[in-house]
C-alpha cells in the first residue's frame, strides 16, 4: 500500500549535489511530489526536504539508496514523527476592482496576504501545509487563475 | 618491455622510499601532482590513452617510471584491463582518458565494473574551466554522464585538491561495497601549479559504511542454523571481495551446509567439494535450483539476488527463512523479503558465526536429497567424437591448466559453460562481466589480470562475437608480450541469442549470422600473436598444449557447431526449478 513521505535530507553543498539526488530518484523509479534545497543550520551543507510516495518496500530503499551517495550526510524521515511542514503559493487572480472586496475576505480567512495589486489581477500569497493553499487555490478558482506557482514544502520534525 | 621484465623492474625502489621521494611538499603541476598521488597510493600499473586535454598529464608522464603506462588500443581496452587487474588483484584499477570521446569510451566499463562492485578510479581529462559549458571541441559533461554508474565522482576545480580528491577516490573505490570513482580533471588544472601536500586521512562525514555485523542479527542467524532441517548457503562475490573464502570454508565444512556459488562467487568455495552444487539460476545446476527452491533457510553471504539466480521472484524459495549478510544495506529485501538481515563485511560476519557453529544432524536427510540431486542430474552434454563440442574444450583448458589459471570471459554461451565446466577452486581466478554482461570484456580484462599477476598462468575463453568488439587490444599482448592465451570458442552465430531465438522466439534467427568474421589464426598473425586452429578434439588438444607452452601470448580458435545450447536453462518467467534439461551424455 502507497503512503506519502517527507524526507529531510543533509547534504554537503556541491555542484551537481542536487543532480546525484534527483537522478536517483530517477533512474530507481521513485517519485518526487516536490523538492526542495536550500542552506542548513550549518556552513558548507544544505538541506533537501522531498515529499515522496511508495510502498514500504519502496520507501525503505529510497532512504537506503539516498544514504549510499557520498555527499548525503543525513537522511530523516521528517514525516515518521509530528512534524511541521509548510508550502508557499502565489496566486495570481483576474480581479476587476468591484471583484475585491470578496477576494479580500478569502485572503483574511486564510491568513493569507495580497502582495501585488495590478488595474486587473491580484498576487495572493499563501502560506501552509499543501492541503491548505489546495484549499485556497479551489476558492479562488471561479475568478480565473492566471497564474500560479509553488515552492513545494519544506519540512521540519516538532520539538 | 615484457610483463615478466617489468616486474622485476618494479622492486627497483622500495614502497618507503618511494613514499619518502613523493611525500616532500613542493610546488608544482596539477599533473605532477596526480602521478606523486598514485604512486603514494601504491599503484604500480595505469591503463589509459592520451588525447589533447591530458597532454599535460601525459608530458609530466614523460620518462616517468615509478609506475607503468599500458597504451590500449581503445579506451574501452583500458578501462577493462583496470577492471580485470582490480578484480584478480583485489587492488583498485587505474584508468586514464581524455576527454570527450575518451571519456565516452570508458563509460560501458565504468558501467561494468558498477554492476559487479568492481574497484576503478577513472581518471579523465576535460577542457579547460573556461571553456567547460561552451560545447567546445572534445566537451562531454562526464561527470553527468556517468552520475547513474560510479560509486562517486569529482570534477577537480583546483590543482591543490588533487591530493585530496585522489586520497578520498581511492579509499571510497576499495573500501564498503567497492565501485569505480570518476575524477574528472580540466586541462586547466593540470597545468595549474601549486603546493603538493600528500593527503593520508580521509574525513567523509557522508560515508562510513558498517563493516561490523550486529552481534543480536548474528545471534538470530545461529538459531535459525540451529533450528533449520532444509539449509543451504548462497555465496556471491562479496565473499570474494572481502576475502572470506577461507572462513567460508571454514563455516561449509564444519557445519556441512550445502553451498551454491553465483557467477561472480564462483572460486569462493573450491568447485567439485561434494558441498559445492555449483552455480544457481537461468543456467544453474539441477541440485543448486532444486536445494534453494525447497530450502528452510537460505544464507547468503554477499550476494545480490540478482534476477538471473532467482528469476520468477515471487516463486522463488517459497519456503525458505531468509538471512542476508551484505555490506550494501540498501541490497537487503531489495528484491527478496529477508527474515535476518545483517549489514557487515561477509569476512567478519563469518568470523562471528564461526565459533558457535557445529554440525546438524538433523539435515541429513536434505544432505542426502541435495547428493541424490547432484548424481541424478549433474551437468552433461552431448559430446561428438566428429564435432567440437565447446563443453569440451572448456573441459579440456580446464584439465590442461590444472584448475589454476585465471579465467577471464566475454559474455554469451561461452560464459556460461566456462561458469559450468571449468571447476575453480581459488578465488580471485575468474573475471567476467556478470551485472552488465559486457561483450568485449573478455581480452582487455585478462590484459589487466597478466599485468597485475605476472606469475600466473591468465586465460581468456571468448566468442566468436564478443572477441571482435575488443580484438584491437592483441596489439597490446603482442608488443609488450604479454602471455595470455585466448581461446575462441567459434559457433559462426551469437550463439546465446541463438539459444533464445531457437527456444524462446520459434527458432526465428534474427541478425545472429556472423559470417565475414575475420579467419582468427591470420588476424592474431597479422597482430605479431601466435595464432592456432582446431576443428577436432585432437587438433584442439595439441593447439592448447602448443599455446600453453608458448611463451609469449597465443590465440586459438575451437571451431564448434552452431546448434549447442546452455543447458540447464530457465525461461523468464520461470521459477528456477522449471529448467528445461539438457542431452544426456
Amino acid at each position: 500500500m502507497n503512503r506519502k513521505c517527507t524526507l529531510a535530507i543533509l547534504v554537503n553543498d556541491q555542484p551537481g549535489v542536487l543532480q546525484r539526488v534527483a537522478g536517483l530518484f530517477g533512474r530507481r523509479g521513485f517519485n518526487i511530489a516536490s523538492i526542495t534545497v536550500g542552506a542548513s543550520e550549518e556552513p558548507g551543507l544544505s538541506r533537501m526536504v522531498i515529499e515522496t510516495e511508495g510502498d514500504k518496500r519502496t520507501l525503505e530503499q529510497i532512504q537506503k539508496q539516498l544514504n549510499k551517495l557520498i555527499d548525503v550526510i543525513k537522511v530523516v524521515e521528517v514525516s515518521a514523527q509530528p512534524m511541521v511542514s509548510r508550502e508557499l503559493g502565489l496566486i495570481k487572480v483576474t480581479a476587476e476592482p468591484s471583484i475585491r472586496p470578496e477576494i479580500f475576505g478569502l485572503v483574511d480567512t486564510f491568513r493569507a496576504s495580497v502582495v501585488d495589486v495590478s488595474p486587473n489581477t491580484l498576487i495572493i500569497q499563501v502560506v501552509g501545509t499543501s492541503d491548505k493553499i489546495d484549499a485556497m487555490i479551489e476558492l479562488l478558482k471561479p475568478y480565473g487563475i492566471r497564474e500560479l506557482t509553488r515552492t513545494g514544502v519544506t519540512a521540519m520534525v516538532r520539538g | 618491455m615484457s610483463v615478466q621484465q617489468a616486474a622485476q623492474a618494479q622492486p627497483q625502489r622500495s614502497k618507503a622510499e618511494l613514499i619518502e621521494k613523493w611525500s616532500r611538499p613542493e610546488v608544482i603541476t596539477g599533473s605532477e601532482m596526480l602521478l606523486r598521488s598514485l604512486v603514494l597510493e601504491g599503484v604500480d600499473t595505469v591503463f589509459g590513452y592520451p588525447g589533447g586535454a591530458v597532454l599535460y598529464i601525459y608530458d609530466a608522464m614523460y620518462g616517468f617510471s615509478d609506475f607503468h603506462h599500458l597504451l590500449t588500443r581503445h579506451e574501452q581496452g583500458a578501462i577493462h584491463a583496470a577492471d580485470g587487474y582490480a578484480r584478480s588483484t583485489g587492488k583498485v584499477g587505474v584508468c586514464i582518458a581524455t576527454s570527450g570521446p575518451g571519456a565516452t569510451n570508458t563509460v560501458t566499463g565504468i558501467a561494468t565494473a558498477y554492476m559487479d562492485s568492481s574497484p576503478l578510479v577513472v581518471i579523465t581529462g576535460n577542457v579547460a574551466q573556461s571553456a567547460i559549458g561552451t560545447d567546445a571541441f572534445q566537451e562531454a559533461d562526464i561527470v553527468g554522464i556517468t552520475m547513474p554508474i560510479t560509486k562517486h565522482s569529482y570534477l577537480v576545480r583546483n590543482a591543490e585538491d588533487l591530493p585530496r580528491i585522489i586520497r578520498e577516490a581511492f579509499h571510497i573505490a576499495n573500501t564498503g561495497r567497492k565501485g569505480p570513482v570518476l575524477i574528472d580533471i580540466p586541462k586547466d588544472v593540470s597545468a595549474q601549479k601549486g603546493l603538493f601536500k600528500p593527503v593520508r586521512e580521509v574525513r567523509l562525514r557522508g560515508y562510513n559504511p558498517t563493516i561490523v555485523p550486529n552481534k543480536l542479527q548474528i545471534d538470530k542467524l545461529l538459531s535459525a542454523i540451529e533450528k533449520a532441517e532444509r539449509p543451504v548457503v548462497l555465496a556471491g562475490g562479496g565473499v570474494i571481495y572481502s576475502g572470506a573464502h577461507e572462513e567460508l570454508y571454514e563455516f561449509i565444512t564444519r557445519t556441512e551446509i550445502p553451498i551454491t556459488t553465483t557467477l561472480l562467487g564462483l572460486g569462493g568455495f573450491p568447485s567439485g567439494h561434494e558441498l559445492h552444487l555449483g552455480m544457481p539460476g537461468m543456467h544453474g545446476t539441477y541440485a543448486a535450483n532444486k536445494a534453494l527452491q525447497n530450502a528452510d533457510l537460505i544464507i547468503n553471504f554477499g550476494a545480490r539476488f540478482d534476477d538471473r539466480v532467482t528469476m520468477r521472484l515471487d516463486g522463488f524459495a517459497p519456503h525458505a527463512k531468509v538471512a542476508h549478510a551484505d555490506i550494501d544495506p540498501a541490497e537487503i529485501g531489495k528484491n527478496v523479503p529477508t527474515d535476518i538481515p545483517i549489514v557487515g563485511d561477509v569476512k567478519l560476519v563469518l568470523q562471528a558465526l564461526l565459533p558457535e557453529l557445529k554440525r546438524n544432524p538433523k539435515v541429513d536427510a536434505w544432505r542426502k536429497q541435495i547428493k541424490e540431486w547432484k548424481e541424478t542430474h549433474p551437468l552433461t552434454y552431448k559430446d561428438s567424437d566428429i564435432e567440437l563440442k565447446p563443453q569440451w574444450v572448456v573441459s579440456m583448458i580446464h584439465e590442461t591448466t590444472k584448475g589454476d589459471a585465471i579465467v577471464t570471459s566475454d559474455v554469451g554461451q561461452h560464459q556460461m559453460w566456462a561458469a559450468q565446466f571449468y571447476k575453480f577452486t581459488r578465488p580471485r581466478s575468474w573475471i567476467s562481466s556478470g551485472g552488465l554482461g559486457t561483450m568485449g570484456f573478455g581480452l582487455p580484462s585478462a590484459i589487466g589480470a597478466q599485468m597485475g599477476n605476472p606469475d600466473r598462468l591468465v586465460v581468456s575463453i571468448n566468442g566468436d562475437g564478443g572477441i571482435q568488439m575488443c580484438a584491437q587490444e592483441l596489439a597490446v599482448c603482442a608488443i609488450h608480450n604479454i602471455p595470455v592465451k585466448v581461446a575462441i570458442i567459434n559457433n559462426q552465430v551469437l550463439g546465446m541469442v541463438r539459444q533464445w531465438q531457437e527456444i524462446i522466439y520459434d527458432e526465428r534467427y534474427s541478425h545472429i549470422d556472423l559470417a565475414g568474421s575475420p579467419d582468427f589464426v591470420k588476424l592474431a598473425d597479422a597482430y605479431g600473436v601466435k595464432g592456432f586452429r582446431a576443428t577436432s578434439k585432437q587438433e584442439a588438444r595439441r593447439a592448447w598444449e602448443a599455446a600453453l607452452a608458448h611463451p609469449g601470448p597465443a590465440v586459438v580458435e575451437f571451431v564448434v557447431p552452431k546448434g549447442e545450447n546452455v543447458y540447464p536453462m530457465v525461461t523468464q518467467g520461470s521459477t528456477i526449478d522449471e529448467m528445461i534439461l539438457g542431452d544426456e551424455k
